[in-house]
């Protein structure tokens, strides 16, 4: 039998130094070439068509910061309102669209998507691989995502808001209750941020699975591309419950289907489950990726492996499959059967375990590492107080009796508000400030970034602890005003007092970003002594991302490959030569020819979106506009200049390519 | 330069549209109803003529209006003789057979002044923004109002087509068939 | 009498004193969980910053992780079984003979209706509760329009009420007092107003007032009071609100029998004193804009003749 042309090799040289088997002048021209066919297009125009999967991860991240900011700015006007009892700077009618706005921007505009964001640009330079799996469907996620938010914003523009809560029950969203099209916006802005999510998702689980570098098995990949690869997985499994649901109010609101409507044998809690079955998973797939995140800064911040990872990995994992058994305690008011809901209190609790056994692995590494407290380390201390508040009220909300007290009052908005800021924005920030060398090329300044999470942490402890207690005092949530007898006035201007010192915090926060994009430091290609792979890249990667192609022999490749760690040879530079590996323990599969940039993916989420609007308000923009979008999936799919691996592997049998080896 | 024009146009379409059609209008007219004055209850000329134009509920294109005015054909049982709009007792409203004219001032003035054979005189009653936009229903049950305007239908037991599937038709003209 | 009127942690009912009993050991034993936790990260902050304490091997870590986890988990069954234990508690109603009352909570008011045997002893009221101490009140919760809940903290956690579907609850005052209560499900435009208030009074009181309101409305007699109770009768009101004993039988608006007698106006939104009544039927829209209730229009002659009679509606 003929040897596979990409068996492995494994030549021994010298030992001096891992590119010893490419001389350094073959090292500059590898460079040139690799760079000339990974690029992306310039210009305007060419903007359009960009593939490479960090291009695309910072435009995604800046558009969910922007939508993140736009939120932002509607809690503020919320919490203007609130401050005082009986106001009128809102009327009821803008309140309405702004909690709605607020709550769907940050839950289908930002959270999910900046997890997804981060993994498209990191995922790929964590695992080795040169681009992220199937670049254009990123794309089209992309821009599916951005048209979105323009979407729903334009929308909220011309008053056609969505203005009945982020979950939009019927029947008030309903075609009876819901008046105009609002709701039918929400519903639609749905459709968009599943579309995104899904495509997004395949992509990244693809990428894990077959894109890894030769020795990087399944127990060696960074616990925050297990955290991306487990939400990908959630998102595949729970966003089609969402869909249905938001499909089944807009077909009762167009076209007169009975889905939700109890007098032709729906039924309204058939909503609330379908929207929470997707709903609850929603908030781990939000939670998740930022563990990964506490992982990862807790192991390069101690500078040592971080300790439990098979234990962390299978946190994650039971996470995701309890995630998906919670749902009803989201409905304890509904009046369902005590005895189901008293499941739903085991399993609430239940979820606590993974998330506890966590806190104790991260604590261990605290406790036996070297630490430096740098910024993101103090963000990542920061979550621990914060979360933890959170996950002990969401114990007590596990409890029906608890939870028919405080369901739907401020009580909620706290714990909410403390695991989803706490549980993910921190070690967001903190993550992104860890990150930002590598993205940009520059440090973030220390100390605007202290002030910055200072401000931030005193500013939310501020806003949201008093809403615990706000909860408890009988205030409910999504009231644009409240009486004067209750004795609520004094917290809730508390209350927006520490909103307007977050927001400082937060634009401290931007300041330092947007203040270091000019001014900062220059960064080395590892400035952390971090452990995974993105670090054995240069600030900013080439858009190549790796030369020589690496492989790895441990969890914590920086830190442990020996002088003689195996290299990849013979990926072609003529043409987006890319290696696939096998799914358990990433041996070298086959090579593949990656897809150049185009500007069909882009055409064709064009084309979706004026289908996905025009649907609102008519049944036949279904029709008609499925035409264009086929026209652009043709031309997407029409089959492309680029070499097929039997070519590939013809190449190197006829002697037009070297074979592809792990050299030392 | 044509496109720019042609995507403005489209722009301010949507935005007046959307202007009109979302905005709520709690409170607009705040006199209790009266007779109307020089509203003839029919068109017919003699001798033909172009009819005038007459006065447009001003929720034809209010997506609100019209839901109230679908809340309040129920709650004042404008049902109890109409129906659904297919009449009973009372005649069929979705239909082109206006005995008093189907003009919005014309049923506007029907339902304050009443009429022979057994529709009552509200009057007084509902206040004026409320009868309108009750008229304002009824041009949506003959389909007379924009698609995107009428109601959805009903949580309740189906009895007719949801209005916003009723497809438009030109007005109507009082005494034809 | 509750210093906080609509809290729950003043609890005036039989179930809210379980529930704050629940709230109370849940809120210890997480505030006891949450100090060991910072204070574990702290120590190995502390530790880790330090550059001469011994690093501990893997397997005392390993030692101290498991036993956490262990302890965790037998605090959260010491949760769970309070939960259980609450929630059986405030299900089980005691057998005395229950007073029912049926909810219905529509866009943005509440219709209350005491049930009896004998349609006859049967009355409509609205947006105030009035209820015996110490005897089980059993709500019948039923919606016409969208979803609402039916929350008075200081008696009892809320209850969905939900188009098409009948829920009930049932709930007992243990102390004499007025408790505020409001919906606690987003309903719509003014969700944020549509509260309602419940008198728990001694039997004997409560009985008084049950007898008062089975009565018709009182015939009014000065000639101010007549020409307003004509005004509600032929005029816009009729239409919608219902006055028993007169010719105003509208089923679509609060039932204004006994109005009077009720503390507040608006459901709750402004107590029922003749200044803001008289602002809440010139413009209804202004205290609570996008509610129900049109502006009627009456001139100002009409408008106090029809407060003139309202009081008369003990």
């Amino acid at each position: 039998m003929n040897p596979h042309p990409v068996e492995q090799v494994i030549r021994t040289h010298q030992p001096d130094t891992r590119t010893a088997a490419i001389a350094s002048t073959d090292l500059a021209e590898e460079h040139r070439r690799l760079s000339a066919t990974w690029a992306d297009p310039r210009g305007f125009v060419g903007w359009f068509s960009h593939v490479d999967h960090k291009s695309i991860g910072r435009r995604f991240l800046i558009t969910a910061f922007v939508w993140f900011a736009l939120g932002g700015i509607l809690a503020v006007l919320m919490r203007l309102q609130l401050s005082r009892p009986e106001n009128h700077i809102l009327s009821p009618d803008l309140y309405n669209q702004i909690f709605t706005m607020h709550g769907t921007t940050m839950m289908f505009l930002f959270a999910v998507p900046v997890m997804l964001a981060l993994g498209i640009y990191f995922v790929p330079l964590m695992v080795g691989a040169r681009n992220i799996a199937f670049p254009r469907l990123v794309a089209f996620g992309y821009w599916m995502f951005l048209f979105a938010g323009m979407f729903l914003y334009g929308m909220f523009l011309l008053n056609i808001g969505p203005d009945n809560g982020w979950f939009s029950y019927p029947p008030l969203a309903g075609p009876e209750f819901g008046i105009g099209k609002r709701a039918d916006v929400w519903a639609q802005l749905i459709t968009f941020t599943e579309t995104s999510g899904l495509v997004v998702s395949t992509a990244l689980i693809t990428t894990v699975f077959k894109l890894r570098a030769p020795g990087m098995s399944l127990n060696r990949i960074p616990l925050f591309v297990w955290a991306e690869l487990v939400i990908c997985f959630m998102i595949v499994f729970s966003m089609p419950s969402v869909v249905i649901a938001s499909t089944g109010l807009i077909l009762d609101r167009l076209v007169g289907t009975h889905f939700y409507n109890q007098a032709e044998g729906g039924d309204p809690i058939l909503f609330q489950h379908l929207f929470w079955f997707f709903a609850h998973p929603e908030v781990y797939i939000i939670f998740l990726p930022a563990q990964g995140m506490m992982s990862m800064l807790i192991e390069t911040f101690s500078q040592r492996p971080v300790f439990g990872y098979t234990a962390l990995v299978l946190s994650l994992v039971s996470t995701a499959f309890i995630g998906f058994g919670v749902w009803v305690h989201h409905m304890f008011a509904t009046g369902l059967p005590q005895l189901g809901q008293s499941f739903f209190t085991a399993s609430s609790i239940m979820i606590v375990v993974p998330t506890a056994v966590q806190f104790y692995c991260w604590i261990a590494t605290l406790w036996s590492g070297r630490l430096r407290l740098s910024v993101p380390m103090l963000y990542a201390l920061a979550f621990f107080v914060v979360f933890l508040i959170g996950g002990l009220t969401g114990v007590m909300l596990a409890a029906v009796p608890l939870d028919l007290q405080v369901h739907d009052t401020f009580f909620v908005v706290a714990h909410f508000h403390y695991v989803l800021i706490g549980g993910s924005v921190f070690p967001l920030l903190g993550a992104l400030h860890y990150w930002f060398p590598k993205i940009t090329g520059r440090m973030l300044s220390e100390r605007i970034g202290l002030v910055a999470l200072a401000l931030f942490f005193v500013g939310f402890n501020l806003t949201f602890f008093p809403q615990h207690i706000l909860g408890l005092m009988g205030m409910p949530r999504r009231v644009y005003t409240y009486p004067v007898e209750v004795g609520w006035g004094g917290l809730n201007l508390l209350v927006s007092i520490g909103a307007g010192i977050m927001a400082l915090g937060l634009l401290t926060y931007f300041l330092n970003v947007a203040l270091s994009l000019r001014r900062g430091a220059s960064a080395a290609a590892n400035p952390w002594n971090a452990p995974s792979l993105e670090w054995a890249t240069s600030s900013p990667p080439a858009n190549y991302n790796f030369l020589p192609a690496p492989t790895v022999s441990g969890r914590e490749p920086l830190w442990q490959s020996p002088e003689t760690q195996p290299i990849v040879v013979g990926l072609r530079s003529d043409c987006r030569d890319v290696l696939v590996t096998r799914l358990m323990d990433a041996e070298p599969d086959h090579r593949k020819d990656f897809p150049t940039p185009t500007i069909w993916p882009f055409l064709a989420a064009f084309t979706t979106s004026v289908m996905y609007v025009g649907s609102i308000f008519t049944p036949w923009a279904v029709i008609y506009g499925s035409v264009p979008i086929a026209v652009t999936l043709v031309g997407w799919a029409w089959p492309r200049e680029g070499k097929r691996p039997e070519e590939l592997e013809r190449d190197v049998a006829q002697g037009r390519a070297t074979p592809l080896e792990l050299v030392q | 330069m044509k496109t720019t024009a042609v995507a403005l146009t489209l722009v301010a379409g949507l935005v007046t549209g959307a202007c009109e059609r979302e905005t709520r209008r709690y409170q607009e007219v705040s006199v209790a109803s009266t007779r109307t004055e020089g509203v003839p209850l029919t068109t017919l000329r003699a001798g033909g003529g172009t009819p005038e134009a007459h006065k447009l509920s001003p929720y034809t294109k209010n997506a609100y209006g019209q839901a109230e005015g679908k809340r309040l054909f129920a709650a004042f049982n404008c049902s109890g003789c109409h129906a659904n709009g297919g009449g009973g007792i009372g005649p069929a409203l979705t239909d082109d057979k206006w005995i008093y004219g189907s003009e919005p001032e014309q049923i506007y003035s029907t339902i304050v002044e009443g009429r022979p054979n057994g529709m009552p005189a509200f009057g007084g009653r509902i206040p004026s923004q409320q009868v309108w936009q009750i008229v304002s229903y009824i041009d949506a049950l003959a389909g007379q109002v924009p698609q995107d305007a009428a109601p959805g239908r009903n949580d309740d037991m189906s009895a007719t087509k949801p209005e916003n599937r009723i497809e438009y038709s030109k007005p109507h003209q009082t005494g034809h068939r | 009498m509750p210093a906080r009127i609509q809290s729950a942690l003043d609890a005036a009912g039989v179930q809210a004193a379980q529930i704050e009993w629940l709230w109370w050991v849940m809120f210890w034993v997480t505030a006891a969980v949450f100090v060991v936790v910072v204070a574990a990260l702290l120590l190995a902050v502390r530790r880790g910053r330090s550059t001469d304490a011994p690093r501990p091997d893997d397997r005392s870590l390993l030692r101290a992780v498991a036993s956490a986890v262990a302890v965790t988990i037998v605090i959260l069954f010491g949760l769970l079984y309070a939960s259980a234990a609450t929630g059986r508690a405030i299900g089980s109603r005691p057998d005395d003979k229950p007073l029912v009352i049926q909810i219905t909570g529509q866009q943005w008011w509440w219709s209350i209706e005491y049930l009896d045997e004998a349609p006859s002893q049967r009355f409509t009221t609205a947006n105030e509760l009035h209820i015996p101490v110490g005897r089980p009140i059993v709500l019948n919760l039923r919606s016409p329009d969208v979803i609402h809940s039916f929350w008075v903290p200081n008696l009892h956690g809320k209850m969905d009420l939900i188009p098409g579907r009948l829920n009930t609850s049932w709930l007992r005052a243990d102390t004499p007092g007025i408790y505020r209560g409001q919906c606690a499900e987003f309903c719509g435009m003014q969700h944020a107003h549509m509260g309602f208030v419940v008198v728990a009074e001694p039997p004997d009181a409560y009985q008084r007032w049950e007898t008062a309101q089975r009565q018709n409305a009182p015939e009014p007699t000065a000639p101010q009071q007549l020409r307003g109770r004509g005004i509600v009768e032929r005029g816009p009101c009729a239409l919608c609100h219902t006055v028993r004993g007169t010719q105003a039988g509208g089923r679509t608006a609060p039932d204004l029998t006994h109005f009077a007698s009720r503390s507040t106006i608006a459901a709750a939104t402004a107590p029922n004193t003749p200044g803001y009544l008289a602002g809440w039927i010139a413009n209804p829209q202004h205290l609570k804009p996008g509610n129900r209730m049109p502006a009627t229009g009456l001139n100002a002659e009409d408008l106090q003749a029809v407060l003139a009679y309202l009081e008369t509606l003990r």
